[in-house]
């Protein structure tokens, strides 16, 4: 009998536990995520909705001086017509198109060759790793001191292979100086690109292969009809992660260049209207801008992802 | 496991295709010559320019400037760290960005963490908007909130300190933490906390007695890539700090001038004492965490 009334009662208080112990997790849940919410609203989502009514102001960094007022559309209509700014956009996306077509195809071969079985695969992996430990600061005077015009051993290599018949200042001349500072981060984020891509690699299941390999197929067509499109979400991933940091690419160019007008950036140009200049209204129109910039890339991405992704 | 796994298949080959490999072993050889050039060639261009600067680190500065270039240290020194740290400043660049790298480390994983948790156990209203906020976070442009963020530090007169560093490298760092541990979480199994519950457990004591024993290994990951991070970050770096007693190591080595720095010839070998001494631990603490930082640099990715 008094087995019988304990079992009944425990079922009941376990029913009724169960729903108060959901009520606790939802009470929970939002607690626990608040203070997060609380720090990306004081750290982004303020900030950027300041950036955009700053935008619509005349704002001085010295407020003393001119007093800030609404301007309307006036920053905005100065940007359609602000040629230094256009030429920092072309900049960019050259840089951004020469770099992410660079990283992904030798990362592709790089993630390719390390997926492979070999002896030393570990030792490569570690290598890989070293540029991207590096800062990009860090990793830009290190190049910088390579490709000195006198004592640069890019010279030197290039002289001793007979690559140049003569010395070329790599940084200054114009003709170089975008080629130049893709290099470095070629060769700062490739490791990252078949990081990632390798890691798409691995999850294709071998009896794919295997199959192949009975039916007779070549190791280029099973590349192009297994690996490909089994590769193409990480692919796309790894394309919109470098796209959007070659688009506000800053570090490398600014330790390279400075504020040099012909090899500006876009978010140099902002840097330097914003902080140097002082000019935070204006600065504030060019960063709405290359936000919108960068949010029309990640839309292009998007839709030629589905695209792709509704063919198969 | 592979090596027995590699023993068991050597001795159940058949007979013939061992003889095949026995009897061609210069043709496998010779095949596979233009991979293993591949893997030099990938392994000189990655590693080289690290060499470059460890040499011209430990070259005295006298011989960096004269032709022909000696691709080996004939005489080494250590003359190049000496006269890196003898400023003060390097020091005092090497100690703040440790303090805003630490700082900002603890702070994500305690703000992540548990944002983290939230979100991958329990469902509440508004956790789908959590993760998103955090996504979209990890594509925003620094540069977008660089005036607001310049205007503001400086009416809370918080210009040229460490502070103003934490409060906007946060932006770079917390998703990053959030995002990883969230999918560090969601792997696990909920069965343990469920029998937590069943013990009589409540949601705090299931988390901290239960989850983040397991978790550690998550949060060690998510740490040094926040770590990490935040050491490399050099635009909020370069426009909130004035004074080279608040530099971070980024702007203090892309600002060296040096002991024998004049406005000729930039003392090349001291910035590469400098970059050393800056990227050697990093590179250590990598090697060291190499598997788990694979992870979360990918986590996500695979899924898409």
């Amino acid at each position: 009998m008094s087995s019988v009334d304990t079992t009944v009662r425990r079922a009941a208080r376990k029913r009724s536990g169960t729903t108060r112990l959901q009520r606790k997790q939802m009470r929970l849940g939002l607690r626990m995520v608040t203070p997060a919410l609380i720090a990306v609203g004081l750290v982004a989502i303020y900030p950027l909705g300041v950036t955009i009514y700053q935008s619509f102001t005349n704002q001085q960094f010295l407020a003393g001086i001119t007093p800030t007022k609404w301007v309307g559309l006036a920053n905005y209509r100065a940007l359609i017509h602000d040629t230094a700014f256009r030429q920092s956009i072309v900049t960019t996306v050259k840089f951004t198109v020469i770099t992410v077509f660079f990283e992904f195809i030798l990362g592709m071969v790089i993630a390719l060759v390390v997926n492979s079985n070999f002896k030393g695969r570990g030792v490569m992996r570690a290598v890989m790793l070293i540029p991207w430990a590096i800062p990009t600061v860090i990793c830009a005077q290190m190049w910088k001191w390579m490709y000195d015009d006198v004592f640069g051993v890019v010279n030197d290599l290039g002289l001793r292979l007979h690559l140049i018949d003569h010395s070329v200042a790599w940084i200054s001349e114009p003709r170089t100086a975008l080629l130049s500072v893709c290099v470095v981060d070629i060769w700062k984020t490739t490791p990252f690109v078949a990081l990632l891509l390798l890691a798409g690699l691995q999850v294709i299941p071998n009896e794919l292969y295997e199959a192949a390999d009975v039916d007779g197929a070549s190791k280029l067509r099973q590349f192009w009809k297994i690996t490909l499109p089994l590769l193409t979400p990480t692919i796309f991933v790894a394309l919109i992660f470098r796209s959007l940091d070659a688009l506000r690419v800053f570090d490398v160019f600014y330790v390279f260049f400075g504020n040099r007008p012909d090899t500006q950036t876009m978010a140099i140009y902002d840097q330097n209207m914003i902080v140097t200049i002082g000019n935070v209204g204006y600065g504030a129109a060019v960063s709405v801008a290359i936000f919108l910039i960068i949010a029309i890339f990640v839309a292009i991405y998007l839709t030629a992802q589905r695209v792709s992704g509704g063919r198969e | 496991m592979s090596t027995a796994a590699g023993a068991v298949s050597g001795t159940t080959a058949t007979p013939r295709r061992r003889v095949r490999h026995r009897r061609s072993p210069w043709r496998r050889l010779v095949r596979r010559i233009p991979f293993f050039l591949l893997v030099v060639i990938i392994i000189v261009f990655i590693g080289f320019p690290f060499y470059w600067a460890l040499r011209s680190s430990l070259t005295p500065e006298g011989q960096l400037f004269t032709t022909p270039l000696h691709y080996w240290p004939t005489t080494p020194t250590l003359q190049n760290y000496r006269d890196a740290f003898s400023s003060g400043d390097f020091t005092h660049a090497l100690l703040n960005s440790t303090i805003v790298a630490a700082t900002l480390t603890i702070i994500a994983l305690v703000l992540g963490g548990t944002a983290a948790y939230a979100v991958a156990r329990f469902r509440f209203p508004g956790r789908n908007l959590t993760l998103l906020a955090m996504l979209s976070m990890t594509m925003f442009p620094q540069i977008a909130i660089l005036g607001a963020l310049y205007t503001l530090i400086n009416k809370a007169h918080l210009y040229n300190t460490l502070t103003a560093l934490i409060f906007s490298d946060l932006v770079l760092v917390l998703p990053l933490t959030t995002w990883i541990l969230t999918s560090f979480m969601r792997q696990l199994p909920k069965d343990l906390e469920e029998a937590a519950y069943v013990d009589g457990a409540t949601p705090t004591q299931a988390f901290y007695k239960v989850m983040l024993p397991l978790i550690a290994p998550g949060l060690v990951t998510a740490g040094l890539l926040a770590f990490i991070t935040a050491w490399q970050e050099y635009l909020y770096a370069l426009s909130f700090t004035d004074t080279p007693d608040k530099y971070t190591v980024t702007v203090a080595i892309s600002s060296f001038t040096g002991k024998t720095g004049n406005a000729f010839q930039t003392p090349w070998g001291e910035i590469m004492a400098a970059t050393m001494i800056v990227t050697v631990p990093l590179i250590v603490l990598t090697l060291v965490f190499q598997r788990r930082i694979i992870s979360g640099l990918t986590a996500g990715a695979v899924k898409g």
